[in-house]
């Protein structure tokens, strides 16, 4: 029996634990352990996990949550993934977590961090702000304050004191995960017919809700069995996906744009777990390693629609992403109403098309069900990309 | 709504001196910017929250507000057509029409709202303050125009306070990122004690806008505190922050609005004065520029002056004693920024609402829910919740959008008040409801 598919289907399954039941063991298995819950893109796990915290990606219900509260919340014009949140808030699904951490990445997440305070008025609800000016001692030192102030609200939630060493194990844990991450990434750059991306989207997802070793340990096992068991290629166009950084597209939107005849050698899915590009350490000797957390952000951060360009030009980023990445063009795929990926769509574009990088673009929901008109865009266009390089 | 008699006077609007007053000080500055090629002045683009009108000021550097560029295009009858430019071009019609309306103006030949076309920007100042698509808008303006920009990250007040941290922050990308990048583009050292004056300007203008907006406790109320309140705005929240112009206009409007009150007179409207105050009401959310008139006309027609609104405080939140203080210079200009309202969390938002319907003996209130903007409107139905528990006032929601014409649906409005007034009418035959804490 393939050693990959028992993998992908544990991962699948921790990918979609909208009840947190792993949450809830892990908290079962020892005394004062809290879960603190985080949403898209990124929050300092290592600082969570150093307090004796399980940082819990939360990424929506998805296409598997019936919403029955959640959406006399919000407007139609507002994009779905709030309303799953609020679902799966409203039913009880989130009492796991001891408190919930909203990074700024655009107003709708901004303002659910205060409905949360109203909807939830007995929980630790926390809004990080990121920092928009890249100056160590501008953005850097009050990134930094703003991490030790989150450090001394989840001490006096119950967590743990954090010492430097804890600090430092809980960076040196997540950066073996990032390069897990990397290497994974890495194998579907090369053979994305080995590691194709229904398979790597739920394993790097799985680590929402594990402890970062035990990711790992998943990450390895997977990139163990996909060498163990090579699968064979297919005459598939390579494209990057670019845009769905927050509210996650179904599972089965990614298979259609596999079967339409795309080799999907990059996305922005689940991005928390490598939106600091490498490794935050090693930690300098001496070095506060909540400096050493907001050092990495600022100097190591991805380009990306939520953080202001300070560096370079926009969509430099991605061209060069493209370009390292072997793609032959790209699918902006972006929540329906979702205000950062779709303001930054026409700039990104403008890049691509300075460097002659095909794309075409697409909306989505995360509860979308029909698929058939994204299959035969993408299948046209994984057509049109074959036929250029062709020619 | 059927009802008693009209509510409004017929006779012809008069146009008061301030209104005219107005006019003129915008009609001179657009002047101003449409010869800056010719004058060699520089224009700097930045935003209505978080403007750091008195500080450009002190460098000679004439302001730029893209949104008010957008929202006089919409009562220009001109949005539509700029916003489908932009959709043209590659913009979503999902996203912020604000932004799409700027850039499908500027994409027509940037001519501005006096017809006069508007500067290519010496800088964009971003001043990110309480939302999102700001940055994304001078990213866009950025690639178009190749200007320098500067990024002042303005901190969200997520927990409800602006901390001294979050100041420190303000105050030191003030020192070391804005004030050398307005040095640079206006090859003139910064003056602080110029500084100072304008913000002692400041400090007079904001003291008679805050009495302006506090005649509406009167009754009747002699002011609109939206509709009327987005004209009286103007100035403050734009070019004119820290002028003699500014201090002159709001010493006009308060002398006219005093003298209504004296008269127990009720607001002017476009269509003539409102004779008989039947409702007061606070409001959220941003108007409908669009339809201006017409959407201000459902309220007149029934009687229902705005007492108190959000959006009028979008530029700065004067109410609870903020003043820009010339002893503090930039520590006051930080702390203007990190008060606007829209930078303020929700629970606070609420609150506030829940204080100015007991403050200002409202009746009722609205939500004016835009589709453009998730920074207002993302949440407003939990807001709606909360206040009406709080209160016990009937509140309604209402749906449009700001600039783009699609959205504007006339029937919807109409019920949507109506129905909101009936609940008040059918509250007052019932105990009288007050605001909780
Ligand atoms: S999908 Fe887009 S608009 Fe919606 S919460 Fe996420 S980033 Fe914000
Ligand atoms: S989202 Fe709202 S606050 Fe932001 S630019 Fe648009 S209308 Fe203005």
């Amino acid at each position: 029996m393939s050693a990959i598919e028992p993998l992908v289907a544990r991962a699948e399954e921790l990918a979609y634990d909208l009840d947190l039941a792993h949450v809830r063991a892990w908290k079962a298995a020892a005394p004062r352990r809290l879960a603190i819950g985080y949403l898209p893109v990124w929050a300092p796990r290592e600082l969570f996990w150093a307090c004796g915290a399980l940082p819990v990606a939360i990424l929506g219900g998805g296409d598997r949550l019936e919403i029955i509260k959640g959406d006399a919340c919000f407007q139609s014009y507002v994009c779905h993934l709030p309303r799953s949140v609020v679902e799966l808030g409203l039913s009880g699904r989130l009492d796991a977590l001891d408190g919930m951490v909203f990074p700024s990445i655009c107003d709708v997440i901004r303002n659910l961090s205060g409905m949360w305070r109203m909807l939830f008025p007995k929980k630790f609800a926390r809004y990080l702000d990121l920092p928009q000016n890249f100056d160590p001692e501008l953005g850097g030192a009050f990134f930094a304050g703003e991490l030790r102030r989150l450090r001394d609200d989840l001490i006096k939630l119950g967590a743990r004191p954090p010492s430097d060493d804890d600090l430092r194990r809980a960076v040196a844990l997540y950066d073996e995960n990032r390069k897990l991450h990397d290497a994974l990434f890495a194998l579907r750059r090369a053979q994305p017919w080995n590691a194709p991306t229904s398979e790597v989207y739920v394993l790097v997802r799985a680590g929402a809700v594990l402890p970062p070793d035990e990711h790992s340990e998943l990450l390895r096992a997977y990139l163990a069995a996909a060498e163990a068991e090579p699968r064979p290629p297919r005459d598939n166009a390579r494209v990057a996906v670019v845009g769905a950084f927050c509210e996650q597209p179904p599972l089965d939107l990614i298979k259609t744009l596999e079967q339409a005849g795309c080799y999907v050698v990059h996305d922005d899915f689940v991005l928390g777990a490598r939106f600091i590009k490498g490794t935050i350490g090693p930690l300098a000797a001496g070095e506060d390693p909540l400096d050493g957390i907001a050092r990495a952000f600022l100097e190591k951060s991805m380009a990306h629609a939520s953080v202001w360009t300070a560096r370079g030009g926009k969509g430099d980023e991605l061209v060069e992403t493209v370009q390292r990445c072997g793609a032959e063009g790209v699918l902006f795929a972006s929540p329906s109403f979702c205000d950062p990926a779709l303001l930054d769509q026409p700039m990104l574009q403008r890049a691509l098309d300075r460097a002659h990088v095909p794309h075409t673009n697409f909306k989505y929901s995360e509860n979308s069900g029909q698929f058939q008109g994204i299959r035969e865009q993408a299948g046209t266009f994984a057509d049109a990309i074959k036929l250029w390089s062709e020619a | 709504m059927s009802g008693p008699p009209p509510s409004r006077g017929t006779s012809d609007p008069q146009k008061e001196p301030s209104m005219l007053r107005q006019k003129e000080m915008i009609g001179a500055h657009y002047h101003k910017l449409a010869t800056a090629p010719e004058t060699g002045a520089k224009s700097a683009y930045t935003f209505v929250p978080g403007n750091l009108t008195e500080l450009l000021l002190s460098f000679d550097v004439l302001p730029v507000l893209p949104e008010i560029n957008a929202l006089q295009s919409a009562m220009r009858g001109k949005s539509a057509e700029y916003i489908a430019k932009a959709e043209k071009l590659g913009q979503s019609e999902d996203v912020c029409t604000y932004v799409k309306c700027d850039y499908g103006m500027m994409k027509s030949g940037n001519v501005g709202p006096t017809g006069e076309r508007l500067p290519t920007p010496d800088l964009l100042l971003l001043s990110y303050t309480g939302c999102f698509t700001f940055m994304k808008w001078f990213e866009l303006l950025r690639q178009e125009y190749g200007a320098p920009t500067v990024m002042l990250h303005v901190p969200y007040q997520g927990d409800g306070v602006a901390t001294r941290e979050m100041r420190d922050y303000v105050v030191k990308q003030l020192k070391r990122v804005v004030i050398p990048a307005l040095e640079k583009t206006s090859g003139r050292k910064y003056d602080e004690d110029k500084l100072k004056e304008h913000l002692a300007r400041s400090a007079k203008a904001e003291e008679d806008l805050v009495a302006v907006f506090e005649s509406a406790k009167h009754r009747p109320s002699p002011i609109d505190a939206y509709f009327g309140g987005v004209y009286y705005i103007g100035p403050i929240f734009s070019a004119f922050r820290g002028t003699q112009d500014a201090i002159e206009y709001y010493q006009l409007l308060r002398g006219e609005i005093e003298e209504r009150m004296r008269l127990g007179l009720g607001p002017v409207t476009p269509e003539g004065p409102i004779e008989r105050e039947r409702y007061r009401l606070v409001v959220e959310g941003p108007p409908n520029w669009t339809s201006f008139r017409e959407f201000w006309r459902m309220f007149s027609d029934e009687g229902a002056v705005v007492v108190n609104s959000t959006y009028t405080k979008v530029g700065g939140v004067y109410e609870d004693g903020f003043r820009h203080d010339p002893a503090r210079p930039l520590e006051s200009l930080a702390e203007y920024c990190l008060g606007c309202y829209t930078n303020l969390n929700l629970p606070t938002r609420a609150a506030k609402i829940v204080k100015y319907i007991r403050d200002y003996s409202a009746d009722g209130f609205l939500i004016h829910s835009v589709k453009s903007c998730d920074s207002f409107s993302a949440g407003q139905l939990t807001i709606l919740r909360d206040v009406e528990s709080k209160c016990g006032k009937p509140g309604a929601f209402i749906e449009s959008d700001l600039v783009d014409p699609r959205y504007f649906s006339a029937s919807n409005v109409k019920n949507r008040l109506e129905s909101d007034l009936q609940m008040i009418e059918q509250q007052r035959k019932a105990e009288p409801a007050s605001c909780a804490p």
